[in-house]
């Protein structure tokens, strides 16, 4: 799938200049971010690492007690692999404590408040390190709106909300992302054994495929079709992408002004920078 | 005559005209001092780009103290620069002055101002409606704003006018990652490569670098040739200042070599032209 083949060193060069720029336009010189063990905020750690000093990026691994104890061996690796500062912070004694109120929960609302409280700790960084949190949802994430709002997609600036996952696997590749880190399957880790591709019913080379074609090249459905796509796979992630887009948006403001905010009040955010 | 020409390849802060300004007259001391006879800044080079609703917090008027400090200080190297210009009455383009010799050669207000994908200009600006093109020091010139060279017809026009030079100031964003340069860089240039070829014109392409939430601009700013080869290039994404030394001489030999100018037949251009507009019934 040759359109999906990034030019590595151009898009490195594209990235690590925005995370350079953009971070220190306000007046900041480091970032946090949440180090999961798993490729997408690996990769994320190597661009800062290589943006700003090493020493200026801070990685947080946050585990829960469910989480596969790989994780957090594959999250020093990377740490120590592009030689940034990491601490741990487990979350289980928070999560805990508040579904002891609520027993019955269920693995979906027990996996958002995980995804909650990680934010909350990152953003508590944010202000006691004079850090900008970095965020570390890729493309097809985004797209698909597999991940928590206010949870894993909050962040101040995210280097890889852009690149599809195929694209992820490439320039991780090409950074020097270690290679268990690369090879494993994606994984939520939320429960023993979960995987992303397993949860979501399709591999994500499967959904990039399309993704990049319905998004990015807009072709219609009968040009998806007549290039072999199955109209109920089409059909199932337009609605995924149609369904999730409240979590690509700002709350929405019932207008009663003459300028409401981002409607007809609209400014760049690096407004004076 | 042969002249020697800077183009200033920077990064402005969105919003701030006073910083802006501070670092277009260090660009402009500095070319002055390395002996150049012109430096062309890129697009909204006073502002930033994506000024949405700040357009008219950093719109100048022409007689503002801002640009009367550029007429002055084109005494001493002729400057061509973008900002937004506030009117009488009271609408904003996107413009471009050509200055020399202490006075205002040429305003140019954009007129092709691009709404659709990443763009959204023609909410926030007026549109300007005329190509002319102008003598300067150095022979007959013609300005494009970014957008405006899209337009074949805006170049030609241009070089009907008698230009044999074209400047375009540009705030062009990268975007294009999959091919061997970048997508948005490698279209310009071809583009600015090929207007040059067609018109037997110089292009001097001066574009900015810098990111606006998240928006990276590409630089690469470079002069080619009437030839349409590129004599020289600047950084990819990082600011430069690009010097090139510009011969009379193969303007002249180009336009001998390939007289397509001297053969263009306005007469059946008009002719078909004004066809096409009566049966579009305007």
């Amino acid at each position: 799938m040759s359109e999906l083949l990034a030019n590595t060193e151009l898009l490195r060069k594209i990235l690590v200049g925005f995370v350079r720029e953009e971070v220190r336009k306000v007046g900041i010189s480091k970032v946090v971010l949440g180090l999961s063990g798993g490729i997408d905020s690996a990769l994320v750690a190597f661009i800062a690492a290589e943006a700003l000093d090493p020493e200026n990026v801070h990685a947080i691994c946050m585990p829960y007690r469910t989480s596969n104890p790989e994780s957090e061996k594959h999250a020093r690796l990377v740490a120590e692999a592009c030689g940034i500062r990491f601490s741990v912070v487990p979350i289980t004694t928070m999560v805990d404590a508040y579904f002891e109120k609520f027993p019955d929960a269920d693995n979906m609302r027990r996996g958002n408040k995980m995804a909650r409280e990680r934010m909350t700790i990152l953003f508590d960084h944010s202000a006691l390190l004079r850090a900008l949190v970095l965020g570390t949802s890729n493309k097809t994430e985004l797209l698909l709106g597999y991940g928590t709002l206010y949870g894993d997609m909050a962040s101040a600036l995210n280097p890889i909300g852009d690149i599809y996952k195929s694209q992820v696997w490439q320039l991780s590749a090409a950074m020097g992302v270690p290679r268990e880190v690369i090879e494993k399957q994606p994984s939520a880790d939320l429960w023993a054994g979960q995987t992303d591709e397993e949860e979501l019913g399709f591999s994500y080379r499967q959904v990039d495929k399309l993704l990049f074609r319905m998004v990015d090249k807009r072709l219609t459905r009968q040009e998806l079709a007549a290039e072999g796509f199955d109209g109920e796979f089409v059909e199932s992630i337009h609605a995924k992408i149609q369904n999730s887009h409240f979590k690509r948006r700002l709350p929405v403001i019932a207008k009663v002004s003459n300028r409401t905010i981002d409607r007809d009040f609209r400014y760049a955010r690096d407004w004076g920078k | 005559m042969d002249f020697t020409v800077v183009l200033a390849q920077i990064k402005p802060k969105l919003g701030c005209v006073v910083e802006n300004l501070a670092s277009v007259e260090e660009r402009i001391a500095a070319a002055r001092e390395a002996g150049a006879d012109l430096i062309v800044f890129p697009e909204l080079a006073l502002s930033g780009y994506f000024l949405k609703d700040l357009v008219p917090d950093v719109a100048l008027r022409v007689d503002s103290a801002e640009i009367q400090r550029l007429v002055e200080l084109s005494g001493g190297i002729s400057i061509a620069i973008g900002f937004v210009e506030e009117t009488d009455d009271y609408h904003f383009f996107n413009s471009a002055l050509y200055l020399e010799d202490g006075a205002i050669r040429h305003l140019h207000r954009k007129v092709y101002l691009p709404t659709y994908g990443l763009f959204d200009e023609q909410r926030y600006l007026a549109r300007g409606e005329a190509f002319r093109a102008f003598d300067t020091r150095f022979g007959r010139f013609g300005m494009l704003i970014c957008e405006d060279m899209w337009h074949l017809s805006a170049s030609y026009i241009l070089a009907m006018d008698g230009a044999t030079t074209l400047i375009c100031l540009s705030s062009s964003p990268a975007r294009g990652i999959e091919g061997d340069s970048l997508g948005s860089a490698a279209a310009w240039q071809k583009l600015v490569s090929t207007t040059a070829m067609f018109l037997n014109c110089r292009v001097l392409y001066s574009n900015r670098v810098g990111f606006e939430d998240g928006v990276n601009f590409w630089g690469g700013s470079e002069y080619i040739a009437p030839s349409g080869e590129s004599m020289v290039r600047g950084l990819l994404l990082e600011e430069d200042s690009v010097t090139a030394r510009v011969h009379e001489g193969a303007l002249r030999r180009e336009r001998i070599f390939s007289p397509m100018m001297r053969d263009e037949n306005l007469f059946v251009t008009m002719q078909e032209l004004q066809r096409i507009a009566q049966e579009r019934g305007r």
